[in-house]
């Protein structure tokens, strides 16, 4: 990576706090993310993880704190904008579009100008053509282009809205928990994509399978009752006796 | 986020069975018969066939809005009833000698003509208004409600109430709506001779002609990105949001289509019934519209089609002999096919005979 680290500074997550009547599902939590960057998140159930995600991208309002993207304070912006400035997430559940193929899931990503006038023309316009099949090859579905997202296997549809998340050309990618429900060989190959798409841009993952974060290699934040614990790397945050404390009684 | 919430077979495409040809030859042969009808059915069956067909517009925009949309509304009567109502006040004012009030607004003791219905003298403002009314009515309604993010069930009940409400108020109004008994007594529209044959017959047409329209109107739009978008959201709302789109605008914009199409199915239905009235327009007929679609197949055009005109056929030969019977046997279909086919019909030709695709 070249040029300074704080001219490639994507994210800024600053003393947010979120407060669900008294409950504080993230408590004065800060994190930054560079470009060229992966980290992985994890944290006991509860811990704030998917809050995190949420609010960033909008769908949960930060009850105090700032959010900054590229230097710009995006907490008060409507979702789509902020999908607009390049934050885009995968959700827990596998949230591709069941009755459209795998093509139109990632060209309905891929759309530039998503306004809805802009929506009474056919087909796939020609200038998204090449990220959708760009994103085909990416995730290696091109051989199930054809097929109705909803009959796709579990791990497929994983791997479908990584695609969707990577079409819409966001910068920061927001992947909760990519490998649920997958089988050793699927997540191996799910940590290959991710570890690819981290090159240039920022990806943010949600996960608590540990093989699956040693196989990403990435730094470890760890969260625990909406606050920041630690931040290492996979064999420190492992050998952390307060992050074992933590995780008592759960496997890690 | 539900995940291939909606059961539906993938297109047959690879499935190629004998009789594709003929499959391909039927819809053709199917209009040929609806053109040919005026020469074929007496007076009395044609004026049936027409409101009929009146009504399979309305079900055009169902198939748009709970098929493809995955909003079901309760109460598609109110926009019916505007259409309805607007060409109605035309024609009890077109006949109308200069200086006087229609018949009920002197039984009601009315001296003067209401504002609002002054300007349906005018043939053009009435007709603007059965294409602008219902349309706008309903944009504004769905965006009142979906931009509040209010949805699924909820909407449903809205969109009854607002049958309910729409019925009370054209019940409690006699002098200027005609009361229980709607507005009847209608001689001419735009000049033509409503007991004239012939005119009789270029109705029916115009009803047909506006059907087809509405129905390749539909089938673009469906296959459009704005179908592809729609269909998106009615699967994943989340999905499509966190993708950048703004969901509302889609269902508002299937909405008010699906009230244009509504009004000038009420129009047209009225213009061949004779009557508008708040039995006609309703909760219980607004229940009934989406029974027919729901047993002809909420995803097919052709299927709402052909449900609006079965039902409706059903129900004039049953109501006629046994009119108690037909809400029990109504009720009765609905339950059997939401059951066991909950693609209606269309969904079990499909199976059966493969062809068409689907959403």
């Amino acid at each position: 990576m070249t040029g300074s680290a704080v001219a490639d500074l994507l994210l800024a997550v600053d003393g947010v706090t979120v407060d669900f009547d008294g409950f504080k599902a993230l408590d004065n939590f800060s994190l930054t993310l560079q470009r060229g960057e992966t980290r992985v998140v994890i944290g006991p159930n509860g811990a704030g993880k998917s809050t995190l995600c949420d609010t960033i991208i909008g769908r949960v309002r930060a009850t105090d704190g700032r959010i900054l993207f590229r230097g710009e304070d995006i907490g008060r912006l409507p979702e789509q904008q902020i999908v607009a400035r390049g934050i885009c997430r995968k959700f827990q559940a596998p949230g591709v579009l069941p009755n459209l193929s795998v093509a139109d899931n990632l060209a309905l990503a891929a759309r530039r100008d998503r306004r809805w006038w802009k929506s009474f023309g056919f087909g796939i316009p020609v200038g998204e053509r090449a990220m959708v099949e760009e994103t085909l090859d990416l995730i290696g579905l091109a051989d199930r282009r054809a097929v109705m997202a909803g009959l796709l296997a579990h791990g497929e549809k994983q791997w479908l809205e990584i695609g969707m998340v990577v079409a819409t050309g966001a910068e920061l990618l927001l992947l909760d928990e990519p490998t649920a429900g997958m089988g050793p060989a699927e997540t191996s190959r799910t940590a290959d994509l991710i570890r690819d798409l981290g090159a240039d841009r920022a990806v943010l993952v949600i996960d608590h399978d540990m093989s699956f974060v040693d196989q990403l290699a990435a730094s470890v934040t760890v969260m625990h009752q909406g606050r920041f614990l630690k931040q290492g790397s996979v064999a420190e945050v492992r050998a952390d006796p307060e992050v074992a404390a933590v995780y008592l009684g759960h496997a890690a | 986020m539900p995940d291939a919430a909606i059961a539906i077979p993938p297109r047959a495409t690879e499935r190629r069975l004998p009789g594709a040809r003929l499959r391909r030859f039927v819809p053709w042969a199917l209009l040929a018969l609806a053109i040919a009808a005026p020469f074929l059915l007496s007076a009395y069956n044609l004026n049936l066939l027409a409101r009929f067909m009146a009504m399979a517009i309305l079900a055009l925009g169902l198939v748009l809005i709970w098929g493809h949309g995955g909003i079901l509304s309760l109460g598609q009567g109110v926009f019916f009833g505007l259409g309805g109502y607007a060409i109605a006040m035309h024609m009890k004012l077109a006949d109308l000698p200069a200086g006087e009030l229609p018949d009920f607004m002197v039984w009601s003791g009315r001296e003067s003509l209401p504002f609002w219905w002054q300007p349906f003298a005018s043939p053009a403002f009435t007709l603007a208004a059965i294409l602008i009314v219902p349309a706008l009515v309903a944009a504004l309604f769905a965006w009142a409600v979906f931009h509040r993010r209010v949805g699924g069930t909820y909407f449903a009940l809205i969109t009854q109430a607002l049958a309910l409400a729409f019925a009370t108020l054209l019940t409690s109004r006699q002098d200027v709506t005609g009361g229980f008994n709607g507005l009847t007594d209608f001689y001419s529209v735009f000049g033509f001779g409503l007991s004239r044959p012939a005119v009789a017959k270029g109705l029916y047409w115009v009803t047909l002609a506006i059907l087809c329209l509405a129905f390749i109107g539909l089938r673009l739009l469906l296959a459009s990105r704005f179908g592809m978008l729609l269909r998106a959201v009615r699967d994943g709302e989340n999905r499509a949001r966190f993708l950048g789109y703004s969901p509302t605008p889609f269902k508002v914009v299937a909405f008010a289509i699906a009230g244009l199409l509504a009004g000038v199915a009420g129009a047209l239905f009225t213009l061949h019934a004779g009557v508008v009235a708040p039995a006609l327009v309703g909760v219980v007929p607004s229940i009934e519209m989406v029974v027919w679609v729901a047993i002809g197949g909420r995803y097919s055009l052709a299927g709402a089609i052909l449900g609006a005109l079965a039902v409706n056929l059903a129900r004039d030969g049953i109501s006629s002999a046994m009119p108690e019977l037909w809400l029990y046997l109504i009720g009765a279909l609905f339950i059997l096919v939401v059951t066991l086919l909950p693609n209606g019909l269309a969904g079990f030709a499909r199976a059966r005979f493969g062809g068409e695709g689907r959403a």
